[in-house]
C-alpha cells in the first residue's frame, strides 16, 4: 500500500548543469551536473563533466540551488465538495510551484473523508489529477463530529496516511483517548487541530492588544497550548503518537518542549504565515486575507516560534494551504473564511524573511520543510546517487512579486498577496517525474 | 476629508474644525425654519444592518436640514433579506451615485470597506464593536458645551467596555483631546490589552472621585448567560452609578439607552449633573457637521470642478 498517489507520467531524464547541490541530511554543498536517468539521480557529476544522454533535458542551472523537495504535512486541496476554492489538479500545481514533492491532504471536505469509500473516491481522482505525490488523511470521528470513531482500521488498509479532523479540535478528551487506544490497531499518526472551542468562543482574531483596539472577539493563546498540554498527557498515557498542527503561540512552544523533553511521542509543525507575519497586520484595514485560524499573534509569540523552529522543538513546516473562494474572503473579517494559501510562496516567503537577514540558515529551513513526512511515515527526500529525484531548484537571487502572474491555486487568498520575495522555484522533480517549470527556465534537449 | 471612518484617524485639528461647524449649525436649530440649502441636490443613503432609534433618525434629519436627499434602507425587507453580499448591496446603491453611504453594521471594518467600493463619502455610523466616530464627536461637544477645553481632566468610562463601540470611539477622541482616561468595570468586560491605547483601568469604583466626568456604558442584560457577570443586582452593586456614587462636581454621560436601575440609578439620570439629553441634541448638529465635512469641507472637489465639461479623449493612434 502506498499512502501517496499521483497521476502516472514520463519518468524524467534530466540534466541540471553547474546546480549548487545543497541536501543538509548528505552534507552536500557543493556545484555539480545532477544527472537524472529514468526518474532517479544517476549522478552527482563534476560540474561541466555530464554526460550527453540522449532526449534528456538539459538545463543551465549556474547560479540555481538544487535542493531536496519540500513535504507539506498540511493542505486542503478540498475535494469532494468545495471544487470552486481548489481542486486536486490545481492544488497539486500550486504545490509543485512552490517546490513540493508530497503534500498530505486534510479531510475536513464536504462531505467528509471518513470511510474507505470516499477516501478510495479521492485516492482515485488524485491518481488522475494530482502532479504531486498527494496522502490523505481520514477524520477520527465520524462526520467530523467529535463523537464517534471512523473505522480507523478499515480506512488505514484503505490508504489513510493518518488520521485528523483538522478544522476542528477534538473537544472530547475521552474521543481522544479512545482514539490513542484503536491506534494500537490501526496504526497511524493522529494530528491534531489544538484548540479549546469554550476558549476560542465567537472569537476572530489573537486576543490581545490589537483586539482590544478593533473590538474584535480574541482567540486566546491559551485556547492552544492548554489542548496541547491535555493531549501530550493523554499520547503519554496511552503511549500513543500524535501531531500537533500550525503552532502559533509561545506557550504552546513552551508546552510542546516539556512534552519532548517527557519522552512523548509527538511532533509538531509552523506555518510560514505563524514564522513571519503578527496580529499587528489586521490593524490597519481588517484584511480578511491575515484571518486564519489559529490566528496570527504577537511578536513574541513569533519570535518563540521562529526559536523553536531552530532549536527543534519544532519539527517541521507546513502551509496549511486553505484556498478560499473571494466571495468568502470580501465579506467583513468577522464573517470572512479562516484560511490562507501558502504552497506556491513558502519557501521564498522563508527564504526573504529569514534566510536572507540571517535569522534562520538555509540548511535549517530546508531540514524543516522536507521532513513534514516523517510524522506520517514518510522520510524527507535527499539528493544522492539511486535516490528517486525529488529535487527544487531554485533561483535564490530571483525577485519576484507574488500574484504578479496570477497563482497555480485556484484561489488568491493569501496573507503575501503583492509582497517583493526573493527566491523563486524554478522547477520541481517530484517521485522522478518533472512536476513544474517556471516559464522563464533555460532548457534544451539534448541529441 | 473624504471619509469618516474611526476616530483613530482624525486628528486634533479635524476633531475641532467639525465641533467648530456643529456649533454654527446650532444656530440654525434655533430658527424657525430649520433648514440650509448647503447641499441641496446630493443624495445620501442610510446603510443599516442593525437597529438604531438616535442614531439613523438624527443622521436623517441632519441631512434635511441640509436640504439633501436622503433615503433609509434597513437590514430588514431590503436584498440582505435575500442575501446579497455586502459588496453587491454597495455596488448597487453606488449605481444611483449617492454622495455619501451613511452605514452602521454589526461587523467591524465594515464601513472601511464600503469606502474601498464605493466613490461615494462613507460615514461609519457604528461597525460591530469596533468604533462608532459619530457618537464619541458628539459627546466631545457635549463636553465642550459642559466643561469646555478637555486638556488634563479626568474622564472614566464604566460598563461594558468589551463589548462597546461607543467605549473604543470615545476613549481615542477623549485622548486626542488632552483628556486623561480611566476604563472601569468587571475584569470580564474590560478587554485584555486595552491599556497599549493609553487609558488606566480600574476594577473598582473606589477611586471614581478623581473623575470630572463619569461617561456610563449600557449593560446588556444576555452577558450573564455567557458567564461576564454572575447577576445584573451584582453588577449594579458594584458598577451602578447613583447619587451615592456621583459627586456633586461631577458630570455624568451616557451614549443611550439608558437600562434604568442598571448601570444608572434613576435620580441621577435626571439630576442636574446628568448630560444624558443634551448628548441627544448634540447629535443632530454634530452630524450635520460631520455630513458637511465630508461632502462640502475642506480637501474636498467641489461641486463646479465635477461639472467641468471633460475633453474629449484622444482618438486611438491620435499622439496623446
Amino acid at each position: 500500500m502506498s499512502f501517496l498517489v499521483s497521476r502516472a507520467g514520463p519518468s524524467a531524464d534530466l540534466v541540471l548543469k553547474g546546480a549548487r547541490v545543497f541536501d543538509p541530511r548528505t552534507g552536500i554543498d557543493e556545484v555539480r551536473d545532477v544527472v537524472v536517468r529514468e526518474g532517479k539521480i544517476a549522478e552527482l557529476a563534476e560540474a561541466g563533466s555530464a554526460p550527453e544522454i540522449e532526449g534528456a533535458e538539459v538545463v543551465d542551472a549556474a547560479g540555481l540551488l538544487a535542493l531536496p523537495a519540500f513535504v507539506d504535512p498540511h493542505v486542503h486541496f478540498r475535494v469532494p465538495g468545495q471544487e470552486h476554492k481548489e481542486d486536486l489538479e490545481t492544488g497539486s500545481r500550486a504545490a509543485a510551484a512552490g517546490g513540493y514533492c508530497a503534500v498530505i491532504a486534510m479531510a475536513n471536505t464536504d462531505p467528509v473523508v471518513d470511510s474507505a469509500a470516499m477516501l478510495g473516491s479521492v485516492r482515485d481522482r488524485a491518481e488522475r489529477e494530482a502532479s504531486v505525490p498527494t496522502g490523505f488523511v481520514a477524520t477520527v470521528t465520524k462526520g467530523m463530529r467529535g463523537g464517534e470513531l471512523t473505522e480507523m482500521a478499515e480506512l488505514r488498509d484503505a490508504g489513510a496516511i493518518g488520521f485528523s479532523d483538522d478544522g476542528l479540535p477534538l473537544a472530547s478528551a475521552r474521543v481522544l483517548d479512545r482514539a490513542l487506544q484503536y491506534q494500537r490497531l490501526a496504526g497511524g499518526v493522529i494530528a491534531l487541530h489544538e484548540e479549546d472551542p469554550d476558549l476560542s468562543g465567537n472569537g476572530v482574531m489573537h486576543e490581545g492588544e490589537v483586539s482590544a483596539a478593533l473590538g474584535l472577539a480574541g482567540i486566546p493563546a491559551v485556547s492552544e497550548s492548554t489542548m496541547i498540554a491535555r493531549d501530550c498527557s493523554l499520547a503519554a498515557y496511552e503511549s500513543a503518537r500524535i501531531h500537533v498542527q500550525h503552532l502559533s503561540a509561545r506557550s504552546s512552544v513552551e508546552e510542546m518542549a516539556r512534552a519532548k523533553a517527557a519522552g512523548v511521542q509527538v511532533s509538531c509543525e509552523v506555518t510560514p504565515h505563524h514564522l513571519t507575519l503578527t496580529d499587528e497586520a489586521i490593524r490597519e484595514g481588517l484584511d480578511s486575507r491575515f484571518k486564519m485560524n489559529p490566528p496570527l499573534r504577537t511578536e513574541d509569540d513569533r519570535q518563540a516560534l521562529i526559536e523553536g523552529l531552530r532549536d527543534g522543538t519544532i519539527d517541521c513546516v507546513a502551509t496549511d494551504h486553505a484556498p478560499h473562494a473571494p466571495e468568502e474572503k470580501e465579506v467583513p473579517f468577522e464573517q470572512a473564511a479562516m484560511g490562507v494559501t501558502g504552497l506556491e510562496k513558502a519557501f521564498a516567503v522563508l527564504h526573504t524573511e529569514l534566510v536572507l537577514p540571517g535569522i534562520l540558515e538555509l540548511g535549517l529551513v530546508v531540514e524543516r520543510m522536507t521532513c513534514g513526512g516523517e510524522p506520517f511515515g514518510i522520510a524527507a527526500p535527499r539528493i544522492e546517487p539511486d535516490a528517486v529525484a525529488n529535487i527544487a531548484l531554485i533561483d535564490p537571487e530571483l525577485e519576484w512579486v507574488v500574484g504578479e502572474e496570477g497563482y497555480e491555486s485556484r484561489s488568491d487568498n493569501t496573507a503575501f498577496a503583492d509582497r517583493p520575495l526573493t527566491g523563486r522555484v524554478m522547477m520541481t522533480v517530484a517521485d522522478g517525474r518533472v512536476a513544474y517549470r517556471q516559464r522563464s527556465l533555460m532548457m534544451e534537449v539534448a541529441g | 476629508m473624504k471619509d469618516l471612518l474611526a476616530v483613530e484617524h482624525l486628528s486634533r485639528d479635524e476633531i475641532e474644525r467639525i465641533l467648530d461647524r456643529a456649533e454654527s449649525f446650532a444656530e440654525v436649530g434655533r430658527r424657525d425654519i430649520k433648514k440650509v440649502p448647503t447641499l441641496r441636490g446630493r443624495t445620501i443613503l442610510n446603510l443599516f444592518y442593525e437597529a438604531s432609534t438616535r442614531t439613523l433618525s438624527s443622521f436623517e434629519i441632519a441631512a434635511k436640514r441640509l436640504s439633501a436627499d436622503v433615503h433609509s434602507i434597513k437590514a430588514a425587507g431590503s436584498a440582505v433579506d435575500k442575501g446579497e453580499s455586502l459588496k453587491d448591496t454597495v455596488a448597487t446603491l453606488s449605481a444611483y451615485d449617492p454622495a455619501a453611504i451613511v452605514i452602521r453594521s454589526p461587523h467591524a471594518g465594515a464601513a472601511e470597506m464600503v469606502s474601498r467600493w464605493t466613490e461615494a463619502s462613507v460615514i461609519n455610523a457604528g461597525d460591530g464593536k469596533h468604533e462608532h466616530p459619530s457618537q464619541a464627536l458628539l459627546d466631545l461637544y457635549t463636553l465642550r458645551a459642559g466643561v469646555g477645553s478637555l486638556e488634563g481632566k479626568r474622564i472614566w468610562i464604566v460598563g461594558d467596555v468589551l463589548h462597546s463601540r461607543v467605549a473604543r470611539s470615545c476613549l481615542l477622541a477623549f485622548n486626542a483631546m488632552g483628556a486623561e482616561v480611566t476604563l472601569a468595570g468587571p475584569p470580564t468586560l474590560i478587554p485584555r490589552g486595552i491599556e497599549a491605547l493609553g487609558v488606566d483601568v480600574a476594577y473598582d469604583l473606589d477611586r471614581l472621585g478623581e473623575a470630572d466626568v463619569v461617561y456610563t456604558l449600557r449593560m446588556q442584560m444576555e452577558r450573564m448567560s455567557e458567564s461576564y457577570v454572575p447577576s445584573l443586582r451584582e453588577y449594579a452593586m458594584r458598577y451602578q452609578i447613583d447619587s451615592r456614587r456621583l459627586g456633586p462636581r461631577q458630570l455624568l454621560m451616557h451614549p443611550g439607552p439608558v437600562n434604568r436601575g442598571v448601570e444608572l440609578a434613576p435620580e441621577v439620570i435626571d439630576s442636574a449633573q446628568s448630560l444624558i439629553t443634551t448628548q441627544v441634541e448634540s447629535g443632530l448638529v454634530v452630524r450635520m457637521a460631520i455630513l458637511y465635512e465630508v461632502l462640502a469641507g475642506q480637501d474636498r472637489p467641489s461641486v463646479r470642478a465635477a461639472a467641468e465639461p471633460v475633453t474629449d479623449p484622444p482618438t486611438i493612434g491620435q499622439p496623446a
